[in-house]
């Protein structure tokens, strides 16, 4: 995985709540068995549309994405992950995220930036009226920034730390995990033999 | 302090404790399909590494699975390559497999329990969100993305911060005619699509201990959909009822030990939950979705709300959205609803009680004209057991399509989907725009409403039925 560490990038204001992942990616895309070719499915029933926010000149090159409470809920697919990777997203800012969506950006180094509701509210009005603006996403600093001058925005965003390690270091999981596989033995040793096994 | 029964499965787990780290958990079973297996498989090629158990870890094809034309190849090219990538990835690293036309093949959630492998006090993970259908035993089970399955395959463990720890006492009893799907569909209302984030949730009270173990397992199912990390449910002597003599289940000394086991798996009186929900059973009556996730919903007397309604400036935008979306106007009541389909199956409503209730329902009616109902069969061993039981006689009499199992009209992933502006009832667990079918229209209901839905042609309910009866139609 690659070091993530900060990142300045056109935003695009996805003035939407509760975008589950079907949305981010509608399930005919996950019949394919490779994790790249996902970015013609970002979005797509949205994209037909061509009022969507992804369709203006202005957000074609967006990398941080700006969506309303409750990105990513629904289906476990990492597919959506894929697909705004695929697309050249590097960030999303939500003040809410689905659970197994954040942890398989963590996992796939997408930076999921949790903010307050009226950090989001704010960047959409800024990217509003600034269209192709850009956002500085700083992971050291856990900071979003965009704007200069008296109407600037700045504010913390949140992620835990492990993840936040994890990405600033841009470590493979599984390797971090073998490395403890004597712990893994050890318990191995002590699992009662009632419980089930599928051989 | 006492603990409560996540925190004891929890407990017992853990494999590694580190501050400032994640739990290292241990998994005891990994479930697997064809969908969100095939990148991480590659990842263990790309690393050259093995499964650490395959003793630990059982496939099954499901999504991608045709419900009809059973005998012959999958037509969709793509979705042959997927189960077909499968079927190598578990023969080359050694996973018991349960393919199209074996006997145990059907929803991985299906079948788990089916098999006696989903048991109480156990960890269970699967690259499938409604993974949490498996806490009806008394266990930890959570849906996990691709990147995990590989870890899971490769380590048989997972880092994972511990959740926070939530009560939903269910007071009262269900009234007669409303099932456990009408109550998990009225608390995600209640609490929205977020409101279980970040907590493994523990369904209580005198309600949950009166439901079947099918009934808890639609209840736990639908866990994800409020957000919740996971959902559980004590184990009791229904589950232990249940669970003998199946499969997988232990015997002998085993059995018994594993009982003691299982009897110490309850929350201690002293026990402290971060949060606490009250839910009165008594009141609730069958529940549908209006809108396009699945915490829309209204009981079926009721009529589409006005968004100016909602307060909250996105829940308002987002009821706009929806209805725009599943073309409907403010104030329709639900019951003048028209529907084309209905979808009688899926993980959360496709387990042999459901058809039951189902077939007792139809029998003797007939589908409205310009309605059908589906009747999918949660796994081959499903639908054997309805076909003993007559069932399939009495959907087919009643002008029903019985068909083969598989997750079918839940996801647009197999040839059963819905086409632009066709609405569905579906005993499914999701709403989303486009999830049955690009541009379909879904309505979540019970497999009574499911029911009474197709008879009718528009959303109904039992009571419906009963009046239609007593009219002397």
């Amino acid at each position: 995985m690659e070091k993530f560490s900060t990142h300045t990038g056109v935003g695009a204001p996805l003035r939407r709540s509760n975008v589950d992942t079907d949305q981010i990616i509608p399930a005919v895309w996950l019949k394919k068995v490779t994790r790249d070719g996902f970015e013609e499915g970002l979005f797509s029933a949205w994209r037909s549309d061509p009022s969507f926010v992804l369709n203006q000149d202005a957000y074609k090159n967006a990398t941080v994405l700006v969506a309303g409470p409750d990105f990513g809920t629904g289906s476990s697919r990492e597919h959506a992950v894929w697909a705004l990777q695929n697309y050249g997203f590097k960030v999303v800012i939500s003040p809410r995220f689905g659970d197994i969506f954040r942890g398989n950006s963590g996992k796939a180094g997408l930076l999921a930036a949790q903010v307050d509701d009226k950090v989001v509210q704010r960047l959409w009005d800024y990217l509003d009226t600034n269209p192709g603006a850009t956002i500085t996403v700083d992971l050291e600093s856990r900071t979003v920034k965009a704007g200069d001058g008296v109407d600037a925005i700045e504010d913390s965003f949140t992620i835990d730390d492990y993840t936040r390690w994890r990405l600033l270091e841009g470590l493979d999981d599984v390797g971090i995990t073998l490395s403890h596989e004597d712990d893994i033995v050890t318990y191995e040793k002590s699992r009662p033999s009632f419980k089930p096994a599928t051989l | 302090m006492g603990k409560t029964l996540a925190e004891k499965i929890w407990d017992e787990h853990v494999v590694r404790s580190h501050e400032g780290e994640p739990d290292l958990l241990y998994i005891d079973l990994h479930l697997i399909h064809e969908v969100t297996s095939p990148q991480a498989f590659d990842g263990l090629r790309l690393a050259g590494r093995t499964v650490r158990r395959p003793d630990l870890t059982l496939a099954t094809e499901d999504h991608n699975i045709p419900t009809t034309d059973l005998d012959k190849p999958i037509a969709d090219l793509v979705s042959r390559t997927q189960v077909e990538t499968l079927r190598r990835n578990c023969e080359e690293f050694g996973v018991r497999l349960h393919p199209m036309g074996d006997i145990d093949q059907g929803i991985v959630h299906v079948v788990g329990p089916q098999l006696g492998l989903t048991q109480p006090g156990m960890t269970i993970v699967c690259g499938d969100s409604h993974t949490s259908t498996h806490g009806a035993f008394g266990s930890i089970a959570f849906g996990i993305g691709t990147s995990e399955v590989e870890h899971v395959l490769a380590t048989q463990s997972l880092s994972q911060a511990k959740p926070k720890m939530m009560a939903v006492e269910v007071v009262g009893e269900l009234p007669a005619g409303s099932t456990a799907k009408d109550l998990i569909l009225a608390l995600i209302t209640q609490e929205t699509t977020g409101g279980g984030q970040g907590y493994i949730v523990e369904y209580r009270g005198e309600a949950i201990r009166k439901l079947s173990m099918e009934a808890r397992m639609t209840i736990c199912n639908m866990s994800i959909e409020w957000g919740a990390k996971a959902g559980l449910i004590a184990p009791d002597q229904t589950t232990y009822d249940y669970l003998e003599g199946r499969p997988n289940a232990p015997t002998g000394a085993d059995w018994d030990a594993a009982v003691a086991y299982w009897d110490s798996l309850v929350t201690d009186d002293d026990a402290e939950f971060d949060k606490t929900i009250t839910i009165d059973a008594s009141t609730i009556t069958p529940f549908v979705t209006w809108g396009t996730n699945p915490g829309q919903g209204v009981p079926l007397s009721g009529n589409v709300p006005d968004p100016a309604s909602f307060e909250d400036d996105n829940e308002r935008i987002a009821a706009e959205n929806a209805l725009r979306y599943m073309g409907l106007e403010a104030g329709t009541p639900m019951k003048d609803i028209k529907v084309d389909t209905v979808f009688i199956g899926s993980c959360t409503n496709g387990r042999i009680e459901d058809l039951r209730v189902a077939a007792n329902l139809i029998e003797g009616h007939k589908v409205a004209p310009d309605t059908r109902i589906l009747v999918v069969p949660g796994s081959v061993r499903v639908r054997l057991q309805a076909e003993q039981e007559g069932l399939d006689v009495i959907f087919k009499d009643a002008g029903a399509e019985w068909r083969g199992a598989g997750c079918s009209m839940c996801l647009g992933m197999n040839p059963d989907q819905l086409t632009p502006g066709e609405r569905s009832a579906s005993t499914s667990n999701r709403n989303f725009e486009g999830r049955q079918g690009k541009g379909g229209r879904t309505h979540l209901v019970s497999p009574d409403v499911a029911v009474a839905t197709g008879i009718l042609g528009h959303l109904a309910g039992p009571a419906d039925l009963a009046e239609l009866a007593k009219a002397g139609n």
